[in-house]
Protein backbone atom coordinates (compact mmCIF):
# COMPACT_ATOMS: atom_id res chain seq x y z
CA UNK A 1 0.00 0.00 0.00
CA UNK A 2 1.29 3.73 -0.86
CA UNK A 3 0.84 5.22 2.17
CA UNK A 4 0.48 8.87 2.50
CA UNK A 5 -0.31 8.96 6.84
CA UNK A 6 1.31 6.41 9.15
CA UNK A 7 0.23 6.90 12.59
CA UNK A 8 2.78 5.12 15.00
CA UNK A 9 2.40 3.86 18.53
CA UNK A 10 0.19 7.04 19.10
CA UNK A 11 -1.65 7.94 22.78
CA UNK A 12 -3.64 10.66 23.22
CA UNK A 13 -5.17 11.99 26.60
CA UNK A 14 -7.71 14.82 27.73
CA UNK A 15 -6.43 15.29 31.44
CA UNK A 16 -5.80 12.18 32.56
CA UNK A 17 -8.24 10.59 30.51
CA UNK A 18 -6.93 8.29 27.43
CA UNK A 19 -8.62 8.83 24.74
CA UNK A 20 -6.42 6.93 21.59
CA UNK A 21 -4.84 4.20 22.79
CA UNK A 22 -1.37 2.72 20.23
CA UNK A 23 -2.97 3.85 17.56
CA UNK A 24 -1.43 2.36 14.78
CA UNK A 25 -2.35 2.62 11.24
CA UNK A 26 -1.58 3.78 7.58
CA UNK A 27 -3.79 6.02 5.68
CA UNK A 28 -3.75 5.04 1.29
CA UNK A 29 -3.39 7.57 -0.88
CA UNK A 30 -5.40 9.39 -2.91
CA UNK A 31 -8.18 7.46 -2.04
CA UNK A 32 -11.31 8.16 0.49
CA UNK A 33 -10.61 6.40 4.26
CA UNK A 34 -13.37 6.29 6.30
CA UNK A 35 -13.30 6.16 10.62
CA UNK A 36 -16.37 4.64 11.91
CA UNK A 37 -16.94 3.53 15.30
CA UNK A 38 -19.50 4.66 17.75
CA UNK A 39 -19.95 7.92 19.22
CA UNK A 40 -17.18 8.54 21.82
CA UNK A 41 -15.14 6.09 20.34
CA UNK A 42 -12.38 8.29 19.46
CA UNK A 43 -12.58 8.58 16.31
CA UNK A 44 -12.63 13.22 15.87
CA UNK A 45 -10.11 13.29 18.16
CA UNK A 46 -7.26 10.63 16.09
CA UNK A 47 -8.81 13.23 13.09
CA UNK A 48 -7.68 15.82 15.10
CA UNK A 49 -4.64 14.37 15.86
CA UNK A 50 -3.52 14.69 11.67
CA UNK A 51 -3.59 18.26 11.30
CA UNK A 52 -2.36 19.20 14.65
CA UNK A 53 -5.88 20.41 16.00
CA UNK A 54 -5.78 18.47 19.33
CA UNK A 55 -3.84 20.66 20.56
CA UNK A 56 -6.37 23.54 20.60
CA UNK A 57 -7.85 22.17 23.14
CA UNK A 58 -6.83 22.75 26.73
CA UNK A 59 -5.81 19.92 28.61
CA UNK A 60 -4.57 17.72 25.84
CA UNK A 61 -1.57 15.31 25.89
CA UNK A 62 -0.20 13.18 23.22
CA UNK A 63 2.78 10.76 22.24
CA UNK A 64 3.03 9.07 19.35
CA UNK A 65 4.59 9.99 15.80
CA UNK A 66 2.00 11.07 12.71
CA UNK A 67 4.28 11.09 9.44
CA UNK A 68 2.64 12.69 6.69
CA UNK A 69 4.40 11.49 3.76
CA UNK A 70 7.69 10.15 6.04
CA UNK A 71 7.83 13.42 8.10
CA UNK A 72 6.67 13.43 11.65
CA UNK A 73 4.07 16.44 12.21
CA UNK A 74 5.19 16.41 16.14
CA UNK A 75 8.67 17.50 15.85
CA UNK A 76 9.85 20.14 17.44
CA UNK A 77 11.08 21.79 14.57
CA UNK A 78 7.43 21.64 12.56
CA UNK A 79 5.40 24.55 11.13
CA UNK A 80 2.28 24.36 12.23
CA UNK A 81 0.86 26.49 9.82
CA UNK A 82 2.74 24.73 7.12
CA UNK A 83 1.07 21.51 8.41
CA UNK A 84 -2.56 22.51 8.05
CA UNK A 85 -1.94 24.17 5.04
CA UNK A 86 -1.01 21.01 3.61
CA UNK A 87 -4.12 18.82 5.46
CA UNK A 88 -6.91 20.84 5.30
CA UNK A 89 -10.43 20.34 7.06
CA UNK A 90 -13.57 20.48 6.31
CA UNK A 91 -15.16 20.75 9.66
CA UNK A 92 -18.95 19.13 11.33
CA UNK A 93 -20.69 22.54 10.85
CA UNK A 94 -19.54 24.92 8.41
CA UNK A 95 -18.37 27.93 9.62
CA UNK A 96 -18.05 30.59 6.68
CA UNK A 97 -15.15 33.40 7.93
CA UNK A 98 -16.88 36.87 8.05
CA UNK A 99 -16.36 38.30 4.82
CA UNK A 100 -17.66 37.95 1.51
CA UNK A 101 -18.19 34.74 -0.33
CA UNK A 102 -15.60 35.93 -3.07
CA UNK A 103 -12.83 36.46 0.21
CA UNK A 104 -13.22 33.40 1.92
CA UNK A 105 -12.18 31.47 -0.95
CA UNK A 106 -9.27 34.09 -1.35
CA UNK A 107 -8.30 34.16 2.49
CA UNK A 108 -6.28 31.16 2.00
CA UNK A 109 -4.42 32.24 -0.97
CA UNK A 110 -4.03 35.50 0.42
CA UNK A 111 -2.38 34.91 4.02
CA UNK A 112 -0.12 31.88 2.27
CA UNK A 113 0.70 34.50 -0.63
CA UNK A 114 -0.51 31.95 -3.34
CA UNK A 115 -1.20 33.80 -6.19
CA UNK A 116 -0.01 37.47 -7.74
CA UNK A 117 -2.56 40.17 -8.56
CA UNK A 118 -5.95 40.42 -8.68
CA UNK A 119 -6.37 38.23 -11.94
CA UNK A 120 -5.06 35.23 -10.47
CA UNK A 121 -6.69 35.62 -7.49
CA UNK A 122 -10.37 35.79 -9.55
CA UNK A 123 -9.06 32.99 -11.54
CA UNK A 124 -8.07 31.12 -8.67
CA UNK A 125 -11.14 31.66 -6.46
CA UNK A 126 -13.69 30.65 -9.82
CA UNK A 127 -11.34 27.67 -9.88
CA UNK A 128 -11.77 26.61 -6.49
CA UNK A 129 -15.96 27.16 -6.42
CA UNK A 130 -16.53 25.43 -9.45
CA UNK A 131 -14.30 22.17 -7.90
CA UNK A 132 -16.51 22.31 -4.96
CA UNK A 133 -19.87 22.83 -7.20
CA UNK A 134 -20.62 25.98 -6.23
CA UNK A 135 -20.00 28.67 -8.64
CA UNK A 136 -22.89 28.17 -10.60
CA UNK A 137 -25.13 29.66 -7.61
CA UNK A 138 -22.83 32.60 -6.49
CA UNK A 139 -21.09 33.65 -9.58
CA UNK A 140 -23.35 36.57 -9.40
CA UNK A 141 -22.94 37.61 -5.91
CA UNK A 142 -19.74 36.89 -5.12
CA UNK A 143 -19.48 39.76 -3.08
CA UNK A 144 -22.38 39.22 -0.92
CA UNK A 145 -21.66 38.20 3.00
CA UNK A 146 -20.96 34.39 2.91
CA UNK A 147 -23.38 34.07 5.69
CA UNK A 148 -26.28 34.35 3.33
CA UNK A 149 -25.88 31.37 1.93
CA UNK A 150 -27.52 28.10 2.83
CA UNK A 151 -25.71 25.63 4.96
CA UNK A 152 -25.59 23.48 2.30
CA UNK A 153 -23.62 26.10 0.36
CA UNK A 154 -21.88 27.30 3.04
CA UNK A 155 -20.49 23.71 3.63
CA UNK A 156 -19.41 23.73 -0.03
CA UNK A 157 -17.83 27.46 0.07
CA UNK A 158 -16.09 25.53 3.25
CA UNK A 159 -14.52 22.84 0.59
CA UNK A 160 -13.54 25.37 -2.05
CA UNK A 161 -12.29 27.31 0.71
CA UNK A 162 -9.92 25.04 2.05
CA UNK A 163 -8.88 23.61 -1.55
CA UNK A 164 -7.57 26.77 -2.20
CA UNK A 165 -4.71 26.63 -0.01
CA UNK A 166 -3.87 23.45 -2.24
CA UNK A 167 -3.62 20.74 0.18
CA UNK A 168 -2.78 17.39 -0.18
CA UNK A 169 -4.95 15.75 2.58
CA UNK A 170 -8.58 16.85 3.24
CA UNK A 171 -10.00 15.77 6.50
CA UNK A 172 -13.73 15.38 7.18
CA UNK A 173 -15.06 15.63 10.39
CA UNK A 174 -18.65 14.47 10.04
CA UNK A 175 -18.88 16.93 7.32
CA UNK A 176 -22.89 16.34 6.09
CA UNK A 177 -23.83 15.52 9.55
CA UNK A 178 -25.43 19.33 10.00
CA UNK A 179 -26.95 19.31 6.60
CA UNK A 180 -30.05 18.17 4.68
CA UNK A 181 -30.33 15.03 2.73
CA UNK A 182 -30.04 16.47 -0.63
CA UNK A 183 -26.79 19.06 0.46
CA UNK A 184 -24.97 16.08 1.93
CA UNK A 185 -25.86 14.00 -0.82
CA UNK A 186 -23.94 16.84 -3.02
CA UNK A 187 -21.27 17.21 -0.84
CA UNK A 188 -20.60 13.31 -1.16
CA UNK A 189 -20.71 13.03 -4.49
CA UNK A 190 -17.74 16.04 -4.60
CA UNK A 191 -15.74 14.25 -2.14
CA UNK A 192 -15.91 11.73 -4.68
CA UNK A 193 -14.98 13.48 -7.53
CA UNK A 194 -11.85 14.71 -6.04
CA UNK A 195 -10.82 11.64 -4.67
CA UNK A 196 -8.68 11.52 -7.07
CA UNK A 197 -6.50 14.43 -6.52
CA UNK A 198 -6.61 14.16 -2.93
CA UNK A 199 -6.20 11.86 0.06
CA UNK A 200 -9.40 11.72 2.29
CA UNK A 201 -10.07 11.00 5.62
CA UNK A 202 -13.61 11.34 6.39
CA UNK A 203 -14.90 10.45 10.27
CA UNK A 204 -18.74 9.27 10.09
CA UNK A 205 -21.35 7.41 11.93
CA UNK A 206 -23.26 6.56 9.71
CA UNK A 207 -22.77 3.04 8.43
CA UNK A 208 -24.12 3.56 5.32
CA UNK A 209 -22.33 6.90 4.54
CA UNK A 210 -18.86 4.92 4.83
CA UNK A 211 -20.52 2.38 2.50
CA UNK A 212 -20.61 4.88 -0.12
CA UNK A 213 -17.48 6.68 0.47
CA UNK A 214 -14.82 4.28 1.50
CA UNK A 215 -12.38 2.34 -0.43
CA UNK A 216 -10.61 1.83 2.86
CA UNK A 217 -12.04 1.99 6.28
CA UNK A 218 -10.64 2.05 9.81
CA UNK A 219 -12.96 0.63 12.79
CA UNK A 220 -12.83 2.29 16.24
CA UNK A 221 -14.09 1.38 19.74
CA UNK A 222 -13.63 2.86 22.42
CA UNK A 223 -10.16 5.01 21.62
CA UNK A 224 -8.49 1.73 19.85
CA UNK A 225 -8.65 0.92 16.43
CA UNK A 226 -10.21 -2.91 16.09
CA UNK A 227 -9.68 -3.57 12.16
CA UNK A 228 -8.91 -1.61 9.45
CA UNK A 229 -8.12 -2.58 5.59
CA UNK A 230 -9.76 -2.49 2.27
CA UNK A 231 -13.52 -1.45 2.44
CA UNK A 232 -14.94 -4.81 0.70
CA UNK A 233 -13.01 -6.76 3.31
CA UNK A 234 -13.75 -5.15 6.09
CA UNK A 235 -17.51 -4.55 4.78
CA UNK A 236 -18.01 -8.60 3.69
CA UNK A 237 -15.69 -10.20 5.65
CA UNK A 238 -14.51 -8.10 9.12
CA UNK A 239 -11.90 -10.52 10.86
CA UNK A 240 -12.79 -9.17 14.84
CA UNK A 241 -16.04 -9.82 16.46
CA UNK A 242 -16.57 -6.48 17.68
CA UNK A 243 -16.35 -5.23 13.57
CA UNK A 244 -19.13 -7.63 12.54
CA UNK A 245 -21.47 -6.53 15.66
CA UNK A 246 -20.94 -3.00 14.57
CA UNK A 247 -21.85 -3.65 11.04
CA UNK A 248 -24.83 -5.79 12.36
CA UNK A 249 -25.79 -2.87 14.33
CA UNK A 250 -25.54 -3.96 17.51
CA UNK A 251 -23.80 -1.21 19.14
CA UNK B 1 -59.76 26.60 30.31
CA UNK B 2 -61.28 29.71 31.71
CA UNK B 3 -58.84 32.34 33.19
CA UNK B 4 -58.88 31.99 36.78
CA UNK B 5 -56.54 33.71 39.54
CA UNK B 6 -53.74 31.62 40.27
CA UNK B 7 -50.17 32.31 42.53
CA UNK B 8 -48.42 32.10 39.37
CA UNK B 9 -50.44 34.90 37.69
CA UNK B 10 -49.80 37.26 40.23
CA UNK B 11 -46.25 36.70 40.61
CA UNK B 12 -45.99 37.58 36.39
CA UNK B 13 -48.46 40.70 37.35
CA UNK B 14 -45.97 41.91 39.99
CA UNK B 15 -42.57 41.47 38.17
CA UNK B 16 -44.20 43.11 35.31
CA UNK B 17 -45.99 46.12 37.03
CA UNK B 18 -41.55 46.17 38.98
CA UNK B 19 -40.22 46.46 35.10
CA UNK B 20 -43.25 48.91 34.30
CA UNK B 21 -42.10 50.87 36.96
CA UNK B 22 -38.45 50.42 36.57
CA UNK B 23 -38.71 51.95 32.90
CA UNK B 24 -40.58 54.60 34.26
CA UNK B 25 -38.34 55.46 36.43
CA UNK B 26 -35.42 55.86 33.80
CA UNK B 27 -37.16 56.79 31.07
CA UNK B 28 -38.87 59.84 33.27
CA UNK B 29 -35.13 60.91 34.55
CA UNK B 30 -33.90 60.91 30.81
CA UNK B 31 -36.87 62.95 29.62
CA UNK B 32 -36.47 65.34 32.68
CA UNK B 33 -32.97 65.97 32.01
CA UNK B 34 -33.45 66.55 28.19
CA UNK B 35 -36.35 68.57 29.28
CA UNK B 36 -33.96 70.93 31.52
CA UNK B 37 -31.57 71.32 29.22
CA UNK B 38 -34.21 71.99 25.88
CA UNK B 39 -36.01 74.14 28.08
CA UNK B 40 -33.13 76.14 29.63
CA UNK B 41 -30.53 76.30 26.99
CA UNK B 42 -32.64 76.19 23.60
CA UNK B 43 -33.23 80.40 24.05
CA UNK B 44 -29.53 80.95 24.79
CA UNK B 45 -28.01 78.91 21.76
CA UNK B 46 -27.82 81.44 19.08
CA UNK B 47 -25.53 81.09 16.05
CA UNK B 48 -22.89 82.95 18.18
CA UNK B 49 -22.65 80.16 20.48
CA UNK B 50 -21.45 78.10 18.28
CA UNK B 51 -19.60 80.06 15.82
CA UNK B 52 -16.99 82.75 18.34
CA UNK B 53 -14.84 82.36 20.89
CA UNK B 54 -15.71 84.46 24.27
CA UNK B 55 -15.33 88.14 23.82
CA UNK B 56 -14.46 90.28 26.42
CA UNK B 57 -17.31 90.66 29.19
CA UNK B 58 -18.64 87.18 27.99
CA UNK B 59 -18.81 85.55 31.16
CA UNK B 60 -20.87 88.54 32.61
CA UNK B 61 -23.33 88.25 29.63
CA UNK B 62 -22.12 90.34 26.96
CA UNK B 63 -21.43 88.63 23.16
CA UNK B 64 -19.05 86.03 21.92
CA UNK B 65 -19.64 81.85 22.07
CA UNK B 66 -17.75 78.90 22.98
CA UNK B 67 -16.29 77.65 20.00
CA UNK B 68 -12.94 77.59 22.21
CA UNK B 69 -14.62 74.68 24.06
CA UNK B 70 -16.58 72.91 21.19
CA UNK B 71 -12.66 73.00 19.34
CA UNK B 72 -11.04 71.97 22.55
CA UNK B 73 -13.15 69.10 23.27
CA UNK B 74 -13.27 67.63 20.06
CA UNK B 75 -9.61 67.51 19.59
CA UNK B 76 -9.31 66.28 23.28
CA UNK B 77 -11.86 63.35 22.87
CA UNK B 78 -10.79 62.65 19.53
CA UNK B 79 -7.16 62.96 19.91
CA UNK B 80 -7.90 60.88 23.21
CA UNK B 81 -9.96 58.55 21.90
CA UNK B 82 -7.65 57.48 18.81
CA UNK B 83 -4.49 57.44 21.33
CA UNK B 84 -6.63 54.81 24.01
CA UNK B 85 -7.53 53.24 20.62
CA UNK B 86 -3.76 52.18 19.65
CA UNK B 87 -3.15 50.85 23.04
CA UNK B 88 -6.38 49.32 24.03
CA UNK B 89 -7.30 47.12 20.70
CA UNK B 90 -3.75 45.17 20.42
CA UNK B 91 -4.26 44.77 24.29
CA UNK B 92 -7.72 43.52 23.87
CA UNK B 93 -6.22 40.79 20.77
CA UNK B 94 -3.55 39.68 23.20
CA UNK B 95 -5.97 39.42 26.61
CA UNK B 96 -8.00 37.01 24.39
CA UNK B 97 -5.50 35.15 21.65
CA UNK B 98 -2.48 34.62 24.18
CA UNK B 99 -3.77 35.04 27.69
CA UNK B 100 -7.23 33.86 27.78
CA UNK B 101 -9.27 32.68 30.69
CA UNK B 102 -5.22 32.13 31.99
CA UNK B 103 -4.44 33.79 35.57
CA UNK B 104 -2.58 36.15 33.71
CA UNK B 105 -5.92 36.95 31.89
CA UNK B 106 -8.04 37.15 35.19
CA UNK B 107 -5.43 39.91 36.79
CA UNK B 108 -5.54 41.69 33.76
CA UNK B 109 -9.25 42.02 33.41
CA UNK B 110 -9.34 42.68 37.50
CA UNK B 111 -6.67 45.65 37.54
CA UNK B 112 -8.84 47.27 34.43
CA UNK B 113 -12.02 46.81 36.17
CA UNK B 114 -10.39 48.55 39.06
CA UNK B 115 -9.06 51.21 36.68
CA UNK B 116 -12.25 52.12 35.35
CA UNK B 117 -13.21 52.74 38.82
CA UNK B 118 -11.34 55.50 39.51
CA UNK B 119 -12.60 58.90 39.50
CA UNK B 120 -11.97 60.76 36.85
CA UNK B 121 -10.40 63.80 39.17
CA UNK B 122 -7.64 61.16 39.98
CA UNK B 123 -6.44 60.54 36.89
CA UNK B 124 -6.29 64.52 37.05
CA UNK B 125 -4.32 64.65 39.65
CA UNK B 126 -2.10 62.00 38.51
CA UNK B 127 -1.15 63.57 34.71
CA UNK B 128 -0.86 67.17 36.64
CA UNK B 129 1.96 65.43 38.96
CA UNK B 130 3.67 63.69 36.16
CA UNK B 131 3.32 67.12 33.95
CA UNK B 132 5.01 68.95 36.82
CA UNK B 133 7.44 66.45 36.80
CA UNK B 134 7.74 67.11 33.04
CA UNK B 135 7.65 70.72 33.58
CA UNK B 136 4.89 70.40 31.63
CA UNK B 137 2.14 72.73 31.20
CA UNK B 138 -1.33 72.33 31.10
CA UNK B 139 -1.75 71.78 27.36
CA UNK B 140 -3.94 70.16 24.33
CA UNK B 141 -1.47 67.70 24.80
CA UNK B 142 -1.75 67.08 28.49
CA UNK B 143 -5.32 66.75 27.86
CA UNK B 144 -5.53 64.04 25.32
CA UNK B 145 -2.88 61.91 27.02
CA UNK B 146 -5.28 62.50 30.42
CA UNK B 147 -8.35 61.25 28.48
CA UNK B 148 -6.66 58.34 26.82
CA UNK B 149 -5.36 56.92 30.33
CA UNK B 150 -9.35 57.53 31.32
CA UNK B 151 -10.91 55.70 28.49
CA UNK B 152 -8.44 53.23 28.34
CA UNK B 153 -10.06 50.64 30.85
CA UNK B 154 -13.38 51.08 29.49
CA UNK B 155 -12.41 50.51 25.86
CA UNK B 156 -10.11 47.68 26.32
CA UNK B 157 -12.89 45.85 28.76
CA UNK B 158 -16.06 46.86 26.38
CA UNK B 159 -13.60 45.29 23.67
CA UNK B 160 -12.39 42.57 25.90
CA UNK B 161 -16.01 41.32 26.70
CA UNK B 162 -17.32 41.50 22.35
CA UNK B 163 -14.23 39.54 21.23
CA UNK B 164 -14.64 37.04 23.84
CA UNK B 165 -18.32 36.20 22.89
CA UNK B 166 -16.26 35.69 19.41
CA UNK B 167 -17.35 32.11 18.03
CA UNK B 168 -14.55 29.61 18.45
CA UNK B 169 -15.79 28.01 15.24
CA UNK B 170 -14.79 30.69 13.07
CA UNK B 171 -10.93 31.03 15.32
CA UNK B 172 -10.70 27.41 13.69
CA UNK B 173 -11.94 27.82 10.40
CA UNK B 174 -8.99 30.24 10.25
CA UNK B 175 -6.44 28.22 12.03
CA UNK B 176 -7.64 24.87 9.93
CA UNK B 177 -6.10 27.05 6.76
CA UNK B 178 -3.35 27.41 8.30
CA UNK B 179 -3.67 31.17 9.83
CA UNK B 180 -1.30 32.29 12.34
CA UNK B 181 -2.52 33.52 15.62
CA UNK B 182 -1.61 36.85 14.62
CA UNK B 183 -3.75 36.51 11.02
CA UNK B 184 -6.80 35.00 12.85
CA UNK B 185 -6.92 37.90 15.07
CA UNK B 186 -6.01 40.79 12.36
CA UNK B 187 -8.22 39.43 9.77
CA UNK B 188 -10.94 37.46 11.33
CA UNK B 189 -11.42 38.70 14.79
CA UNK B 190 -11.76 42.21 14.00
CA UNK B 191 -13.39 41.75 10.94
CA UNK B 192 -16.28 39.58 12.88
CA UNK B 193 -16.20 41.68 16.02
CA UNK B 194 -16.17 45.49 14.07
CA UNK B 195 -19.65 46.70 15.08
CA UNK B 196 -19.06 45.79 18.69
CA UNK B 197 -15.23 47.87 18.46
CA UNK B 198 -17.32 50.67 17.14
CA UNK B 199 -19.42 50.83 20.11
CA UNK B 200 -16.95 50.42 22.54
CA UNK B 201 -14.57 53.59 20.92
CA UNK B 202 -17.88 55.27 21.33
CA UNK B 203 -18.74 54.66 24.61
CA UNK B 204 -15.15 55.63 25.64
CA UNK B 205 -15.08 58.49 23.18
CA UNK B 206 -18.17 59.25 25.58
CA UNK B 207 -16.43 58.72 28.65
CA UNK B 208 -13.69 61.45 27.16
CA UNK B 209 -15.99 64.39 25.92
CA UNK B 210 -17.95 64.43 29.18
CA UNK B 211 -15.15 64.62 31.80
CA UNK B 212 -14.73 67.52 33.23
CA UNK B 213 -12.44 66.79 36.16
CA UNK B 214 -9.33 64.92 34.32
CA UNK B 215 -8.88 68.12 32.15
CA UNK B 216 -9.15 70.69 35.03
CA UNK B 217 -5.40 70.80 35.66
CA UNK B 218 -4.02 69.01 32.46
CA UNK B 219 -5.35 70.69 29.91
CA UNK B 220 -6.38 74.12 31.59
CA UNK B 221 -9.12 76.60 29.95
CA UNK B 222 -8.06 79.12 27.82
CA UNK B 223 -11.24 81.55 25.55
CA UNK B 224 -8.74 80.86 22.55
CA UNK B 225 -8.83 77.60 19.96
CA UNK B 226 -6.03 75.58 21.18
CA UNK B 227 -3.07 76.14 17.64
CA UNK B 228 -0.99 73.50 19.21
CA UNK B 229 -0.78 70.45 21.29
CA UNK B 230 1.81 72.64 23.64
CA UNK B 231 -0.98 75.38 24.30
CA UNK B 232 -3.97 74.93 26.86
CA UNK B 233 -7.36 73.92 25.77
CA UNK B 234 -10.58 74.70 26.83
CA UNK B 235 -13.58 71.90 27.29
CA UNK B 236 -17.42 71.53 27.06
CA UNK B 237 -18.00 70.24 30.65
CA UNK B 238 -15.72 73.02 31.99
CA UNK B 239 -17.39 75.38 30.03
CA UNK B 240 -20.52 74.54 31.31
CA UNK B 241 -18.78 74.24 35.04
CA UNK B 242 -17.34 77.94 34.96
CA UNK B 243 -20.82 79.74 33.45
CA UNK B 244 -23.32 77.75 36.16
CA UNK B 245 -20.78 79.20 38.21
CA UNK B 246 -21.41 82.84 37.61
CA UNK B 247 -24.18 84.70 39.11
CA UNK B 248 -25.65 85.86 35.83
CA UNK B 249 -29.11 84.38 34.46
CA UNK B 250 -28.01 84.86 31.36
CA UNK B 251 -24.32 83.04 31.60
CA UNK B 252 -26.42 80.09 33.57
CA UNK B 253 -28.38 79.82 30.35
CA UNK B 254 -25.50 79.78 28.68
CA UNK B 255 -24.25 76.92 30.78
CA UNK B 256 -27.54 74.86 29.16
CA UNK B 257 -26.63 75.72 25.92
CA UNK B 258 -22.83 74.71 26.31
CA UNK B 259 -24.50 71.16 28.09
CA UNK B 260 -27.25 71.24 24.88
CA UNK B 261 -24.20 71.00 22.68
CA UNK B 262 -22.30 68.58 24.40
CA UNK B 263 -25.74 66.29 24.14
CA UNK B 264 -26.11 66.65 20.44
CA UNK B 265 -22.69 66.02 19.54
CA UNK B 266 -22.41 62.73 21.54
CA UNK B 267 -26.07 62.19 19.65
CA UNK B 268 -24.75 62.62 16.44
CA UNK B 269 -21.17 60.88 17.00
CA UNK B 270 -23.75 57.43 18.13
CA UNK B 271 -25.87 58.01 15.48
CA UNK B 272 -22.95 58.14 13.11
CA UNK B 273 -20.92 55.05 14.91
CA UNK B 274 -24.32 53.21 14.70
CA UNK B 275 -24.71 53.52 10.84
CA UNK B 276 -21.00 52.53 10.18
CA UNK B 277 -21.33 49.66 12.55
CA UNK B 278 -23.98 48.49 10.07
CA UNK B 279 -21.87 48.92 7.31
CA UNK B 280 -19.23 46.84 8.74
CA UNK B 281 -21.16 44.59 10.16
CA UNK B 282 -22.66 43.30 7.22
CA UNK B 283 -20.20 40.16 7.00
CA UNK B 284 -20.41 39.44 10.85
CA UNK B 285 -21.60 35.93 11.30
CA UNK B 286 -24.30 35.87 13.64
Amino acid sequence: MDAHIQVKHLDAFYDHQQALKDINIEIPKKQITVIMGPSGCGKTTLLKTLNRFLELTEGTRISGEVLVDGQDIYERDIDVTEVRKRVGLLAQRPSPLPMSIYENVAYGMNIHRMKKGKHEYKAAVQHYLELAGLWDEVHKRLHDPATGLSLGQQQRLCLARGLAVEPEIILGDEPTSALDPISSQNIEKRLLDLKEQYTTVIVTHTLRQAKRLADYVIFMYLGEVVESGPAQEVFENPKEARTRAYLEGQF
Amino acid sequence: MKFRWQRRHVGELIARILMYFSFVIVAGSLALILWTVLSKGLPALTWDMVSQTPKGGFYLGKEGGILNAIIGSLYMAGGGTLVALLFSLPLALYLETYLGESRWGYWVRLSLDVLWGIPSIVYGAFGFTIMLALGMRASLLGGIIVLSLLELPIMTRAMDEVIRRMPRDLEQAALALGSTKLEVAIRVVIRQMMPGIVSAILLAFGRGIGDAASVLFTAGYTDRIPTSLMSPAASLPLAVFFQLGTPFPEVQQRAYASALILTIIVLVISLGSRWISAQVGKYSVK
